[in-house]
């Protein structure tokens, strides 16, 4: 117990103020007994770990999330500025750093407004209401006669304080309570309203914007010279005439690990070339038949877990059909390749890196080098758009360990191209079987489905997790483990949302991973929701039943069929369009996660029917995120989503030969380009005021690809069930 | 080599060898943000700036080509403070997720609108074409250069 709560408990006058005030201090918060606290105050209750006022009025909101050009930094500051009562630019946001911010795991899984937004806004509440309890207990006045605007508490008799003069009698390192009085939805003035994002202007005018730009004094440029293939080994190396390239500072060897640093940039990069063709490498590596994926990933041994088993009475089946679907190893594809900076001095090292774990990341540099964690600060800086587990942190580490061998000067580091799309953690190729029958009235009497899968995380937390720590130091990765239901992972929206009298879904999860693979934005759910779909619109064709019209027999949850509905209304769905005239309409929906964002979409596809090419046309969705905070940006993330997923569901997959990646620019991984963008997107939000915030960044992955290829076996007849569904010959 | 290029209006003493890609030089020796490296290979355009009127890939651009030249990055398009027509479009349409290859898609833009100030919607399209994004903010993309083109 601190002095001032202390005091506070001490002082009579103060009742009503300590009323408002904390249960239990510290951790203890959240243990058996009490009510969980909100988002992500479960795990770091102190509201100044969130808010500060200082004496001047300054507002700093602090939150463990990144932007990631997902608009995350204008959401919460709109959550904040709502719920204190402070304009927007009056606020400051720390945003990921160890040295400053909560600790909130990752920014991934579309979870930063459930956690971090429901976090900052329960406790800006409090914060606000504290304030307003000081001014009141100053005026001897009641609390809820008092109103708050612009950071400042005013009285109905015209008294009036500023936050700052409030603020400095208040001790802020209080837990939090989980009970924080919100404000009504009808009282909004700032969430639910499409305020500009406040990153955008030094984006499109060049301001430093991103941990590429950042340019410490001294800074030195370094680029990786990374193996041929996976777990190759150096065996020879000679870099006698690299060293002596003016300009050179360093050249690298740590174990297989290889690098060269120079004074400037460009050098670097020759040198990097003349570095790489002076290496003699070890190779290892056996890739499976890119062209035989799914007959592959069937082969392997697999832990099966039955993540639903529902054995209900259903009628007798009239009628079986079966499937299965595919999809290949996808790149997350950066437009901006992986980079950062790192800096040792004086025993403490500092990394900039747009990784999506600030403290996962130290965590597993801290091990690669042996070093103790909290020797290690990492600040999260932007970077290019990262869609899941990149190269982030890869590069992070290439930077931290390539600081160690020049300490004093700060070390930049930027992946090629080719590294990037070469080395960085793909999606995991994946296979899906399912049966189902209908009964004699069109209904889905029974449900059989199995997926086949990697895991979707080998993310950092461990040395081994990092390339630089597994050539370096010879660490591996830890065995793969499956992310568990109901989030899932390779299972994740196995499960349909649909009434299903009888189910059986098994999850068959596969360690051995010749592939590098991680998280890509939805993980599991892209092919999942791809497969269930497609599926639902085969078995709404034996049906005989419209496709919308099958669905909404089949579910029955409102919010879901609201969303439905709105899709098909307002894409104009036409029941009974006759198929296979070249123009097609497809329709797909489901619920992120189960657990997260609505998300319906149709579209209109054309297919060439001599080529067979197809091309998508026009979408149309309908969300429902529960709260919006910012329709525009929450738009902005489903239309990014639908021609983000037109381009997997088209176009990509990652090439191999038996040893090497073979896609490693985008020639060879080639994805959409303008020429292929449809003619207009809409994005329609079904309002949900008051209601809990449902993560939305990944929503559209998994209907879009679904809806695209029942639009074009619509249009052409022609049912594909392996992804990509355009393949484009390699050039 | 030293050369002089008119950059963003401005003459500038440049010092990079001359086989130098342009976007080191702008980067690297001249502290510039606005140009991109997405690849290297002139496949993605996040490295695109003008040279004279026309667009180029500066990551595959010598500098020993640019000699003498204007040379007009996304910062010479305006400020923060005092936006340029399609800095204003970008910023009113939203018209960026991640933003990393925008500054190159408004270089793109500014030569089409350069030769065609009224281009129609098939005309920027077909100009984008050497541009990649990977957020998806096409959409928006081209409703900004539509605006810009309406101005």
């Amino acid at each position: 117990m601190n002095a001032r709560r202390e005091f506070l408990r001490r002082s009579g006058g103060l009742v009503v103020a300590f009323s408002l005030a904390p249960y239990a201090h510290g951790q203890g918060a959240a243990k058996a007994g009490k009510p969980r606290l909100p988002g992500s105050l479960a795990k770091d209750p102190y509201l100044d770990a969130w808010i500060r006022v200082d004496a001047s009025g300054a507002v700093t909101v602090f939150t463990g999330k990144a932007e990631l050009g997902q608009g995350i930094k204008t959401a919460i500051l709109q959550v904040a500025a709502e719920e204190l009562d402070v304009a927007m630019d009056r606020i400051a946001l720390v945003t990921a750093d160890t040295a400053r911010t909560p600790n909130e795991g990752f920014t991934a899984g579309s979870h930063s407004l459930q956690d971090s937004g429901t976090a900052i806004r329960n406790a800006a509440a409090q914060v606000r209401a504290l304030l307003v309890q000081e001014a009141a207990r100053r005026w001897n006045a009641e609390a809820r006669a008092l109103t708050t605007a612009n950071g400042i508490v005013s009285a109905p008799d015209g008294r009036r304080a500023r936050y700052g003069e409030l603020a400095a009698a208040l001790d802020l390192h209080v837990d939090a309570r989980p009970d924080a009085p919100l404000k009504e939805a009808s009282d909004f003035r700032v969430m639910d309203r499409p305020v500009p994002r406040v990153d955008i202007p030094a984006k499109v005018t060049g301001g430093a914007a991103y941990v590429h730009d950042l340019r410490l004094p001294g800074m030195l440029h370094a680029r990786v010279v990374r193996p041929p293939s996976y777990g190759a080994t150096l065996a020879a190396f000679d870099p006698r005439s690299v060293e002596q390239r003016p300009g050179v500072v360093k050249v690298v060897r740590d174990g297989s690990f290889v690098a060269v640093v120079a004074e400037r940039e460009w050098t670097a990069i020759q040198a990097m070339a003349e570095l790489a063709r002076a290496c003699r490498w070890n190779e290892s590596a056996r890739l499976p038949d890119e062209g035989k994926l799914g007959a592959f990933l069937a082969s392997l041994p697999s832990k099966d877990d039955v993540i639903l088993d529902r054995g209900g009475a259903s009628a007798a089946p009239a009628r079986t059909l079966e499937a299965s679907y595919s999809r290949p190893y996808l790149a997350h594809g950066s437009i901006g390749p992986s980079c950062a900076v790192a800096h040792l001095a004086d025993g403490r090292l500092t990394v900039w890196s747009h990784t999506q774990g600030v403290y996962p990341d130290r965590k597993a540099i801290a091990e690669m080098l042996g070093m103790p964690e909290e020797k290690i600060r990492l600040v999260h800086a932007e970077g290019a758009g990262c869609y899941g587990h990149n190269g982030a942190d890869d590069a992070a580490a290439d930077a931290a360990l390539i600081a160690t061998h020049v300490s004093g000067r700060p070390v930049r580091v930027q992946w090629m191209r080719e590294q990037e799309l070469a080395w960085e953690p793909f999606g995991a190729a994946m296979l899906v079987r399912v049966r189902a029958a209908l009964d004699s009235r069109g209904r889905i009497a029974d449900w059989e489905y199995a997926v086949w899968s990697n895991t979707h995380s080998t993310r950092p937390g461990t040395g081994g997790s990092l390339l630089a720590g597994q050539s370096a130091r010879g660490l591996r990765l830890p065995p793969p483990r499956a992310i568990p239901q109901p989030e899932g992972g390779g299972d994740r929206n196995a499960i349909p949302l649909y009434v299903l009298p009888r189910a059986r879904v098994t999850s068959r999860f596969l360690e051995d991973m010749p592939v590098r693979v991680s998280a890509l934005r939805s993980l599991g759910a892209y092919m999942n929701v791809f497969a269930v779909e497609s599926f639902m619109d085969e078995l709404a064709d034996a049906a005989g039943a419209d496709p919308v019209d099958f669905r909404l027999a089949h579910l029955d949850d409102p919010r879901a069929r609201d969303v439905v509905r709105t899709a098909a209304e307002r894409f104009g769905w036409k029941k009974g369009a006759a198929a296979g005239s070249g123009v097609g309409q497809g329709f797909a929906f489901a619920r992120y996660k189960n657990l997260a964002a609505y998300c319906a979409i149709a579209c209109e596809a054309e297919v060439d029917l001599e080529t067979g090419k197809p091309r998508l046309k026009r979408v149309v969705a309908a969300v429902d995120s529960g709260q919006v905070v910012n329709p525009d940006g929450l738009r902005n993330q489903i239309e990014g989503a639908i021609v983000q997923s037109s381009s997997w569901t088209l176009y990509e997959r990652v090439a191999f030969d038996a040893r090497r990646i073979r896609s490693i620019d985008w020639q060879t991984y080639p994805i959409l380009r303008f020429d292929s963008v449809p003619e207009s997107v809409e994005v329609h939000v079904v309002d949900r005021p008051g209601a809990p915030f449902l993560g939305s960044g990944e929503a559209g992955q998994g209907p879009m690809a679904a809806a695209l290829a029942n639009a074009i076996a619509h249009a052409s007849r022609r049912r594909l069930r392996d992804l990509p569904l355009a393949r484009r010959e390699l050039s | 080599m030293s050369g002089r290029i008119e950059l963003n209006g401005e003459w500038r003493e440049v010092r990079s060898e001359g086989d130098t890609p342009l976007l080191y030089v702008l980067r690297d020796e001249l502290g510039l943000n606005g140009a991109k490296y997405g690849c290297g290979l002139g496949q993605c355009g996040a490295c695109t700036v003008l040279v004279d009127d026309e667009a180029v890939f500066s990551c595959v651009t010598p500098l020993s080509m640019v000699d003498g030249k204007r040379v007009t990055t996304v910062e010479g398009l305006g400020t923060v403070e005092h936006p340029g027509p399609l800095q204003r479009a970008f910023v009113e349409e939203q018209a960026a997720q991640c933003g990393f290859c925008i500054p190159g898609m408004m270089m793109r833009a500014a030569a089409l609108l350069r030769a065609e100030p009224h281009a129609d919607e098939k005309r920027i399209r077909e100009a984008l074409q050497p541009n990649l994004c990977r957020c998806g903010t096409h959409m928006r993309i081209l409703r900004a250069v539509k605006k810009a083109a309406q101005a």
